[in-house]
């Protein structure tokens, strides 16, 4: 097992190489570069700037540079920011995004599981019908509409949560987001939770369990729930980076100082730098959690073994 | 007689579906004494699994039973009980306790996440009260019973580590955990080699022998349960047509379909072809070579499915293929087709057949294949016309569509099914059907040899019947040449003129028909024939 996660993690140095290299090149396609403003900065003004951060060099000897700065951990500065690094901007930023990300994801799991399986349990009931409808609904709600009626609603009308802004030590900020976050996470989770339950509760072993007495608990908890949690973990991998990298609209809206907002003012301002570090931070957070779900995998189905 | 310690009385099992009600079970009884074998024979489809599921409480949630199913706990005074009025949690104290199950499916009937030492101490532990660790102690001891070699390192073992026949040995010793009174075993050897059927046969017997549990056996074949039953009961279509002691309705059955039954082994014997038939497909030292395992840096181990085999066919001649699961029969046959890369040389009339897929597409229509599963291997979204006509397209492209509709209705009459047929669904066809529809689409395209991948064994001893005597016609008709893959030997005997008997991708044992059957030479060969006969109803071999 040992042996497989490293093996894994070494094979995940070319992906995030090519990653890396493809980003840097491609952004550099972009019209415009991180300097330039409405009105025409002075020639020689933009020559210093630009001289200041290495964009006067070649773009394959900035491309080495960054690759060589990046293997010491070191992001560079960022170019809308001047007074930060990237490496700055993350420590202050992705603590919180990883947070709000994690809970987000720790409560749809929870809520998630117990709604599929609910509804799979009783399956054709109203309450199937209810908890699928729901989801659908939390499926196909975007969170940019969620996240302000939750502020309006609890926030404004009924006043018992802030309605935005944020702080490390009060809770009461934290809820309204991670529960934006984790509303279609949720509604996702359920689904696959019920579907594989429901084909569980038919498989051959449950059949052999139930016609060897054992106690319902024990045949739905002991050996359907285990076989359904199998594709709902497989997608919880991908979900947990998407989560805990942030997220752009539920930052804005509750002005969260995550690392969310980071990928899209980057890319708008050309700040080649800050792009790269977001781009970078995200695969590395899909490839340990793609890591982690197959080693739960294994550990749920012993037919799955890596050596 | 003492009292019966089951007695069903009017069973009646009805299920809900989208088209109204359906009765699987229309009014059964029967009484099962203490300590006897009761044979439920019928085939797929006679309501004889639901019968029991239905004493079990088992049905599915659409079903629903009426009637009786009074069962007489010794241990209880023998106090009788309606287990159809139980509770499911009354119902709880009596199955996997008092009445225990064991399945057709050995290989999906244990939970594949946990191992079957955990799983076989459920029953005790939820039954006995007893802790994992005290229970141990007597899984190890019914692990022995069941002959599972090794039982203090298998209890740790998970199910995919176990064969078939092993997993289906682990079942019965979940089934005796607790000392029952009734062991209902549903088709326990169908899914298994004719080998391991015969050793699981002779376990049943004989610990029934030893513990004397009544023993409710559910089969479709009656030649199984000739020397194990002391009564069969027949049914068809919900009802028991024939109840009566296994030597009477053997020997003087009185229904109709229980002679139908009785009657369906093929019959017949396969002419060779004549001595100066062309020669039509030769392979020579044929080898597939799987690789298992491995990855970027580590080679896999070589796995050879098929380890040097050659051959012969002519025209006119049915070659039998027979081996237990995993010798390579099938994958034999498809490397002649040049379904899957081989070594060796496969030639056809003569000349190399080629490996590439483009290559051989022209060749395709002499050289066809019909499939085991008769439901997985017809397209479910297209109509049998569309099927059979497909073939046509691609290699009669001039064909006008009137022209492909007027073949697909001769093909259809062909293999005696009605033309008007040619607009339906596989799935309103019964298995023996597209089987029938399957062997029809090879058939359209006027092939010169058909490979048969077990065609018979998903099928009713009476259809299978059906299916050989087709082919035999098929054959006679057009000079066809079959190469017959099968685990079957009373349906190889039926159709083949020349046997070639695999095992471990080799070839251990060729010849004709009548020499291989009569005097075979390999102790191998021996074996498959004993355990096979043993089922056939003129067996010679008793079991337990």
């Amino acid at each position: 097992m040992l042996s497989y996660t490293l093996r894994r993690l070494a094979g995940a140095i070319p992906t995030i190489f090519i990653i890396v290299t493809l980003t840097f090149f491609m952004i550099r396609l972009a019209p415009g570069g991180p300097f330039d403003l409405e009105r025409p900065i002075d020639p020689l003004i933009m020559l210093n700037l630009q001289r200041a951060y290495g964009l006067d060099q070649p773009l394959w000897q900035q491309y080495l540079t960054y690759l060589g700065n990046l293997l010491q951990g070191d992001l560079g500065p960022s170019f809308a920011r001047r007074d930060f690094t990237v490496n700055d901007l993350f420590a202050a930023g992705l603590p919180v995004s990883v947070m709000l990300g994690g809970l987000a994801l720790g409560l749809a799991a929870v809520l998630g599981t117990f709604f599929g399986t609910i509804a799979a349990l009783r399956q054709n009931s109203w309450l199937d019908y209810t908890i699928v409808a729901l989801a659908t609904f939390g499926i196909t709600t975007p969170n940019f509409v969620v996240a302000p009626l939750l502020s309006l609603i609890f926030g404004v009308i009924l006043g018992v949560l802030p309605a935005g802004g944020w702080s490390d030590a009060d809770p009461r900020y934290w809820v309204l987001p991670i529960v934006t976050l984790a509303l279609p996470q949720v509604a996702v989770i359920a689904r696959l939770v019920r579907g594989a339950t429901v084909e569980a509760l038919r498989a051959n072993h449950v059949r052999t369990a139930r016609a060897y007495g054992l106690p319902a608990r024990v045949v739905v908890g002991v050996h359907a729930l285990r076989a359904a949690l199998l594709p709902a973990v497989s997608y919880l991998g991908p979900t947990a980076a998407a989560l805990m990298t942030g997220s752009v609209v539920v930052e804005t809206i509750f002005g969260i100082p995550g690392i969310g907002r980071y990928f899209v003012q980057g890319a708008l301002g050309r700040d080649y730098t800050l792009v790269m570090g977001t781009v970078v931070v995200i695969a590395i957070f899909v490839v340990v959690f793609n890591l982690l779900v197959d080693l739960a995998y294994a550990w749920l189905d012993p037919r799955v073994r890596y050596d | 007689m003492t009292d019966p310690v089951l007695s069903v009385r009017d069973l009646r099992v009805t299920f809900q579906t989208n088209d109204g009600p359906v009765q699987a079970v229309r009014g059964i009884g029967f009484d099962l004494g203490r300590g006897e074998t009761l044979a439920i024979v019928g085939e797929s489809g006679s309501g004889k699994s639901q019968a029991m599921m239905a004493v079990m409480g088992l049905l599915a949630a659409n079903g629903k039973a009426t009637g009786q199913a009074v069962y007489r706990d010794a241990q209880a005074g023998g106090r009788p009980v309606d287990l159809l009025a139980l509770s499911d949690r009354q119902l709880n104290k009596v199955r996997g306790a008092r009445i225990t199950m064991i399945f057709q499916e050995p290989m999906t009937s244990l939970d594949p996440l946990y191992r079957i030492g955990d799983q076989l101490a459920e029953p005790l532990r939820y039954h006995r009260g007893l802790s994992k660790a005290a229970a141990r102690p007597r899984i190890l001891d019914l692990l022995r019973l069941v002959g599972i070699p090794e039982p203090e390192r298998r209890i740790d073992s998970y199910p995919h580590e176990l064969s078939g026949g092993q997993r289906q040995r682990v079942m019965i010793a979940m089934a005796l955990a607790n000392d029952p009174d009734i062991l209902i075993a549903d088709e326990p050897t169908t899914a298994l080699d004719v080998t391991i059927q015969a050793q699981i046969l002779t376990l049943l017997a004989d610990l029934q022998k030893r513990l004397g549990m009544a023993i409710v056996f559910i089969t479709h074949d009656l030649g199984i349960v000739r020397r194990f039953a002391d009564r069969v009961a027949v049914m068809r279509a919900g009802e028991m047509v024939e109840t009566g002691p296994a030597e009477r309705l053997f020997t003087a059955p009185e229904h109709p379909y229980t002679r139908m039954l009785l009657d369906a082994e093929p019959e017949g014997r396969k002419e060779p072809p004549p001595a100066g038939a062309p020669e039509l497909l030769t392979g020579r030292d044929v080898r597939v070579t799987f690789r298992i395992g491995g990855g970027l840096l580590k080679r896999g181990r070589d796995f050879h499915a098929v380890d040097g085999i050659s051959m012969r066919l002519v025209q006119g001649q049915t070659i039998g293929v027979v081996g237990e699961s995993g010798s390579g029969k099938s994958t034999l046959g498809r490397a002649l087709l040049r379904l899957l890369p081989s070594t060796g040389r496969v030639a056809w009339l003569g000349r190399e057949l080629p490996q590439g897929a483009q290559e051989m597409r022209p060749l395709r229509r002499e050289l066809q294949l019909v499939f085991q599963d008769p439901f997985g291997s017809l397209s479910p979204r297209m109509t049998v016309g569309r099927i059979l006509g497909e073939g046509l397209l691609i290699h009669e492209p001039d064909l006008s569509p009137a022209d492909r509709a007027r073949r697909a209705e001769a093909a259809l009459v062909e293999v005696g099914l009605d033309p008007a047929m040619r607009n339906r669904y596989p799935h309103e066809f019964s298995g023996g059907q597209r089987q029938r529809i399957a062997i029809a689409r090879t058939m359209i395209l006027r092939p010169k040899l058909i490979v048969l991948d077990e065609p018979t064994s998903a099928l009713d001893r009476s259809v299978q019947k059906q299916i050989v005597m087709l082919l035999r016609d098929l054959q006679g008709k057009h000079g066809l040449s079959y190469i017959f893959i099968s685990h079957d030997l009373a349906v190889v005997r039926a159709l083949s003129d020349y046997i070639l008997v695999m095992r471990d991708g080799r070839v251990v044992e060729e010849g004709p028909t009548e020499m291989v059957f009569d005097a075979p030479r390999e102790a191998y060969t021996r074996d498959l024939m004993a355990a096979a006969l043993s089922r056939d109803r003129f067996g010679r071999l008793a079991l337990g």
